[in-house]
């Protein structure tokens, strides 16, 4: 069924299609349409039978989906940003315990300083949380890795976050094609729970393990996360012949037949950066793209494979490891090792700065070109003189002040006119 | 008086003999006591018990071994509120609405990391008997200092020097204020108040909704006295106003047990090392301070003196 809409709006959908019994969930932008549409469809009696809990934390949203997934229920929950910071120490919690909790990341900046808008240091701060993390680069995509990832989950006895990016596709609003019930009841089934708190047969959930079992449980988690590996590209095949459109999968490519320069992304941006492959390659450009959907668990074995012909990579990276540099870039150096390839990373698009066709031209033409000196970090369109000018007042004085004050202050605009 | 225990406690235990807890443990005998009555009061029933970070992490049994006759999720420090709820969500899907859900909880984690948890599982009314196991200071990490750290106590982060100063959390007030069903404080320290005891747990297994029970249990290793004193120093903790038994029963509050003869603080506050540091001063101010808490709850509870009565929910 084809429908306009926005983004959260069919998100929830889908995920109400998945029939999950219970939902936890505290506010937080801009995670808010997905809830609040959730939460209608469970007072409105569509979604049944199914409990919203409107709980007083993001940790208590996870606390919750813990619970209700070891007593057996299907349990989703979705945040962003802060939120999945506070839920952090119960994210482990439910890796550990292996529970098949989905979760709608809605991504969006950390503070301080503090920002609403869209990148990826949220979830790439969580990636080794246990989790299984798949990106959708476009709301279809969003809507269709949520059909999966339930599947998965419940498949492996792990919790899959699906990062979808704030704003970017979460409020834009499109034609998207929706799954009938039916069509989701065959592809999904009903939840058999591997663990289950049964108040008729006395088990303990969470006990204490020593050394001397604590690694293989710990391997246990690894194992599981490495057959993903393989269910992740079946779970995909499944789904296109049931719904009958691609989508899932571990990677994407696009356009890299021939190509010897290829751009490394994960999620919205790869619809930006599809299209200046397009126009590159009408000048004659031996480049493509190559989209990341699943970066946890990390397929390096296929993203060597796709980019064995290239002789240029670049990231395009919407969150950078402070003190380190590109983190995506780090997992796809590995995939590489012992290649001859030419790695660019380069952040782009923080705390929501839209990454333009102009931008990404720009930058490709300069990897092309040969201007752009590899194997060190670049930022796009980032303001030098604005940098430089804080730095210099650093050493001019001791108490120069807050670098955000000072560097809005030299901008001369307040944040909401900034961009 | 043997055979009146006999009569009131003759199921099966729930916790079984065996368990890691330390001699003398006074919240083994709590929860023993707990488990057992809401086991007794609705014999159709079956019992999930929460358990976050605390002693009871471990005494439930390292795996494969559990130290409970019933199902037990063992949970991260300030999750057990949310996940006792959404447990109880769960159950209830599947139509197992014969399941009590029961949350076994430190003061640390009650009054200080997971406070935040249980007022909103206490707000939202989520059908929980939320059982508070007082022993008032984190005795699991080493007798470190807690919300329910009562004044003048030591710890090791209050040392004698310079101890706990500022009043323990009331905490079951501030859950009575919540509104909830049913609320009521809990102490093995002698055959009334366990009798007093048990009925508390027999009425809070009668009643749907959030229910809080506030158990304090001696810790010898913690309180520093000998492992036998464990019912003997609770028994003091009631008879010297420390710690009143009362309830509130859908905002009806009542005191459940009154000490004919109250004995002075100084008796309870003299039988542990925790105390031993104390000048007469401070055990004059501490008595103040038990006086005026008891004046104001026995004010609460005079029939005439009844806060608004909390809607029945």
């Amino acid at each position: 069924m084809r429908d306009q809409l926005e983004g959260s709006r069919a998100i929830a959908r889908a995920v109400a299609a998945c029939r999950p019994e219970v939902i936890s969930a505290y506010p937080i932008s801009p995670q808010t349409h997905i809830v609040e549409a959730l939460s209608d469809l469970v007072r409105t009696g569509e979604l049944a039978p199914c409990e919203y809990l409107p709980v007083e934390s993001e940790f208590a949203a996870m606390s919750a989906a813990i619970g209700a997934s070891a007593a057996g229920a299907r349990a989703y929950t979705a945040t962003a940003s802060q939120g999945l910071l506070y839920m952090a120490e119960a994210l482990f919690n439910a890796s550990g315990l292996g529970l098949p909790i989905v979760m709608t990341l809605a991504n969006r900046a950390l503070g301080a300083p503090i920002n609403i808008w869209n990148d990826h240091s949220d979830s790439m701060s969580l990636r080794d949380s246990g989790w299984i993390q798949l990106y959708a680069e476009s709301n279809q995509a969003a809507i269709d890795l949520h059909l999966q990832a339930f599947k998965l989950a419940e498949e492996l006895s792990l919790p899959v976050m699906v990062c979808v990016d704030g704003y970017v596709l979460t409020h834009a609003v499109e034609p998207l094609e929706l799954p009938a019930q039916e069509q989701v009841d065959g592809f999904l089934p009903r939840y058999e729970p591997r663990q289950v708190l049964d108040p008729d047969a006395p088990v303990t959930i969470g006990a204490m393990v020593g050394p001397e079992a604590f690694t293989e449980v710990r391997y246990l988690a690894h194992a599981k996360q490495m057959h993903a590996l393989d269910l992740v590209p079946e779970i995909a095949s499944e789904f296109a012949g049931a719904f009958g459109r691609p989508s899932g999968g571990l990677l994407r490519r696009y356009r890299t037949a021939e190509a010897d320069t290829i751009v490394v992304a994960l999620g919205s941006v790869l619809g930006t950066i599809a299209d200046v492959v397009d126009e590159l390659r009408d000048e004659g450009a031996r480049i493509g793209a190559l989209g990341i959907t699943c970066f946890r668990p990390f397929p390096l074995e296929e993203i060597r494979e796709a980019l064995r012909h290239a002789e240029r990579v670049v990231l395009v990276e919407r969150a950078f490891a402070v003190g380190m540099g590109g983190i995506v870039g780090q997992n796809v150096r590995l995939a590489l090792q012992g290649q001859p390839t030419v790695v660019y990373d380069v952040v782009a698009g923080l705390g929501g700065r839209a990454v333009t066709t102009r931008s990404l031209r720009r930058l490709f033409a300069d990897v092309l070109e040969g201007r752009l000196e590899p194997n060190r970090l670049h930022f796009l369109d980032m303001d030098w003189k604005l940098v430089e000018r804080e730095l210099h007042r650093l050493q001019e004085r001791r108490r120069s002040g807050p670098h955000a004050e000072n560097i809005l202050r030299d901008v001369g605009v307040i944040a909401g006119r900034s961009h | 008086m043997a055979r009146w225990v006999d009569e009131i406690v003759t199921e099966e235990r729930l916790l079984h003999p065996g368990h890691a807890a330390c001699a003398g443990c006074g919240p083994a005998i709590n929860v023993r006591h707990v488990l057992d009555g809401l086991a007794a009061a609705r014999p159709d029933s079956r019992i999930v018990l929460v358990i976050p970070a605390s002693c009871w992490t471990i005494i439930a049994g390292v795996w494969p071994v559990n130290a409970f006759g019933v199902t037990v999720h063992l949970t991260p420090f300030a999750s057990a509120a949310v996940e006792a709820a959404a447990i109880k969500s769960a159950l209830r899907l599947v139509g197992r609405t014969d399941t009590q859900v029961v949350v076994w909880g430190g003061d640390g984690s009650t009054c200080d990391i997971g406070f935040t948890g249980v007022s909103a599982a206490a707000e939202r009314n989520d059908d929980v008997v939320y059982v508070l196991n007082d022993n008032e200071a984190y005795m699991n990490t080493g007798v470190q200092k807690s919300g329910g750290t009562p004044e003048g106590a030591w710890t090791t982060t209050t040392p004698a020097a310079a101890p706990r100063s500022g009043q323990k959390k009331e905490i079951a007030r501030i859950m009575a204020a919540h509104g909830i069903p049913y609320v009521a404080t809990l102490a093995a320290g002698s055959v009334p108040m366990l009798k007093d005891f048990r009925a508390k747990v027999t009425r809070a297994a009668g009643i749907p909704g959030f229910r809080f029970l506030h158990a304090l249990g001696a810790c010898p290793p913690g309180w520093k006295y000998p492992t036998g004193e464990s019912a003997e120093i609770v028994r003091l903790a009631v008879e010297s106003h420390v710690f009143p038994l009362w309830e509130c029963d859908h905002g009806a509050w009542r005191i459940t047990y009154r000490p004919k003869r109250p004995v002075p603080v100084r008796d309870y506050l003299g039988v542990q090392g925790r105390f031993s540091h104390l000048s007469r001063e401070e055990i004059d101010a501490i008595q103040a301070h038990v006086d005026e808490r008891w004046d104001a709850l026995t004010a609460v509870g005079e029939p005439d003196r009844e806060l608004p009565r909390a809607s029945s929910r």
